[in-house]
């Protein structure tokens, strides 16, 4: 079987000027979940536009199934659900109106059984009779996400999906992603976040200015790159490191009054248990606690370093 | 569905588009009827009663094809280009965009609901016209032909506009600034032969003209210029708009970044 997703080559220039993808090449498996991860205007909306047809394409090439897009649109769009990132829904349609809207759009027969099931899923089924109008942002976000399944793709794009949802509605998200890649549904989701990245995706890609950093398996990835940090508010500042402390790799901060403690996230022993420990021994107190995963910034910081 | 027709996605956006009229049903259907009216009070009643007749026709029946052809026109274009403009300007075109629905697919769902509303609205307007005149129909298969074949020229125009717009001022002012008075000075109101020349000569160049002649001689067998022109240029501007729409949809202008 062919990969779900084959981009090679592929390139973006808007009208602008803009140069928005330059010379990206992607292999997506069948039933995966592959997490794009980069900052504001990496490319990656336009690189899922480009796919869902939504954008044109400068160069390059892309098989969806095996389906070439320049020469059988059809059949590969016909595979393709995409949830976009901004919500655009006919708000006086109402719920149940506008997911059989989509269905039939793809040329999918009509199945109200497998809609009443989607919506169920979704929290939907008791609002199906309001207008889009009436319901909440959270409740549009999930509609976009009906319209999405509603012809049952294989391949699902969520243009960040957990962006502007609350903790719970988070949660269901990423259930129900499960859910659907259980099914065998290959999801594609763009984030902003690291956290969300390491919650949902088998791997990871980065991109940043239009092209694709690196992509990796995620605890990989999460091996290479996922350093924590552990930042000690001291109850006596510290003119400088003692030697005693010296198999850590620590920085003092804040003219002494903080010690920042790195260290690797997936290793067997952080060395986190065995300074907190050390510390004491040495009779440095501490007033404040905290840790914290290192933030996208960091890590791209990283990989531009690395790359030069 | 990997060949042939996309036929669920043509009738869910043709069901759409009509659904949409039928919650503006006062908009949709009442507005023409009552402008109707007002005409045929003013040109019909005010005017007429004190015009000889026109070909042997009486004036009040012989406006009844135009008004229907101006009506035709308007509603054809503003329809058709509503339709599409409103996804563009909302964003939900983008799922317009990515289904796999072609370009022909796509001209015959939005272009054939806008012409349905045409239609509609111009047999309300024929049935509203027997309430004022009596109005006989010569050629009723050639009547039908004709309001077909404009309503869905102008449709595809009005679709074309749609596309093109990039605000609604865009959007409003190619009806109000050239079909409307196209309309009115294509001999709606008037036979051409009534005007002096050279105006005569130049109203030939008013494509409108060949509509209205056409429709009128189904009517009552009597037209400013010949029949086959009338069809002739029907047709032709039929597939010139086609053309167009073929190539937008190639290239993507306006439609996709
Ligand atoms: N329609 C457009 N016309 C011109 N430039 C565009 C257009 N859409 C996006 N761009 C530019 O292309 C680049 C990539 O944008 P894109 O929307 O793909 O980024 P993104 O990774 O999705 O960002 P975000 O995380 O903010 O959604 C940006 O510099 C953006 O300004
Ligand atoms: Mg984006």
């Amino acid at each position: 079987m062919p990969p779900i997703l084959t981009i090679s080559a592929l390139s973006k220039h808007y009208k602008s000027g803009q140069k928005a993808l330059d010379g990206v090449d992607l292999t997506i498996e069948r039933g995966e979940i592959f997490a794009l991860l980069g900052p504001n205007g990496a490319g990656k909306t336009t690189l899922i536009s480009i796919v869902c047809g939504t954008v044109t394409k400068s160069g390059g090439t892309i098989t969806v199934d095996g389906h070439d897009l320049a020469t059988d649109v059809r059949s590969a769009r016909r595979a393709i659900g995409l949830v976009p990132q901004e919500i655009a829904v006919d708000i006086f349609a109402t719920v149940w109106g506008t997911v059989t809207f989509s269905r039939g759009l793809f040329g999918r027969a009509p199945d109200p059984a497998y809609l009443e099931q989607l919506l169920r899923d979704l929290s939907l089924w008791e609002k199906r009779d309001s207008r889009i109008i009436e319901l909440s942002g959270g409740m549009k976000r999930r509609v976009m996400i009906a319209k999405a399944l509603s012809h049952e793709p294989d391949l699902l794009f969520l243009d960040e999906p957990t962006a502007g949802v609350d903790v719970n509605l988070r949660r269901d998200m990423w259930a129900l992603v499960r859910k659907l890649r259980d099914k065998g549904v290959t999801i594609i989701l763009t984030t902003h976040y690291i956290e969300e990245a390491e919650e949902m995706a088998d791997r990871v890609g980065v991109i940043d200015g239009g092209k694709l950093l690196l992509v990796d398996d995620k605890a990989a990835l999460m091996r290479k790159l996922g350093k924590r940090r552990l930042t000690l508010a001291l109850q006596q500042p510290m003119a400088a490191l003692p030697n005693a402390l010296a198999d850590w790799s620590l920085a003092l901060e804040d003219g002494g009054s903080r010690l920042v403690y790195s260290f690797d996230a997936e290793a067997d022993d952080t060395g986190m248990p065995s300074l907190l420990h050390r510390l004491g021994e040495l009779g440095i107190a501490f007033k404040d606690l905290d840790t914290s995963r290192s933030s996208l910034e960091d890590i791209f910081v990283g990989l531009v370093e690395r790359a030069a | 569905m990997t060949r042939g027709l996309n036929v669920h996605g043509i009738w869910a956006i043709y069901r759409t588009e009509m659904a949409r009229t039928v919650r503006t049903v006062w908009q949709s259907i009442a507005t023409p009827v009552i402008t109707t009216a007002l005409y045929f009070i003013v040109f019909g009643g005010a005017i007429g009663s004190r015009m000889q007749q026109v070909g042997g026709v009486g004036y009040g029946a012989f406006i009844v094809p135009g008004l229907i052809m101006l009506t035709l026109l308007t509603q054809s274009i503003s329809n058709a280009s509503v339709g599409i403009y409103f996804p563009k300007f909302t964003g939900t075109i983008f799922e317009i965009l990515s289904a796999p629905l072609s370009a022909i697919e796509a001209v015959i769902a939005y272009v054939g609901a806008a012409a349905t509303k045409s239609v509609i609205i111009g047999l309300i307007i024929l049935v509203t016209a027997t309430f004022f005149t009596e109005v006989h129909i010569l050629h009723p298969l050639w009547m039908v032909a004709f309001l077909l074949l404009t309503s869905i020229a102008f449709s595809l125009f009005g679709f074309i506009i749609g596309i093109w717009a990039k605000n609604f001022e865009q959007l409003a002012i190619i009806p109000s600034l050239i079909v409307t008075p196209l309309t009115f000075l294509g001999g709606a109101f008037y036979s051409i032969d009534m005007l002096p020349q050279p105006w005569r000569t130049v109203s030939l160049f008013n494509p409108v003209v060949y509509l209205v002649s056409g429709f009128r001689w189904s009517f009552y067998g009597l037209g400013d210029v010949g029949v086959a022109a009338s069809l002739g240029f029907t047709a032709g501007f039929m597939a010139l708009c086609l053309i167009t729409l073929w190539w937008i949809f190639r290239t993507g202008w306006r439609l996709k970044p």
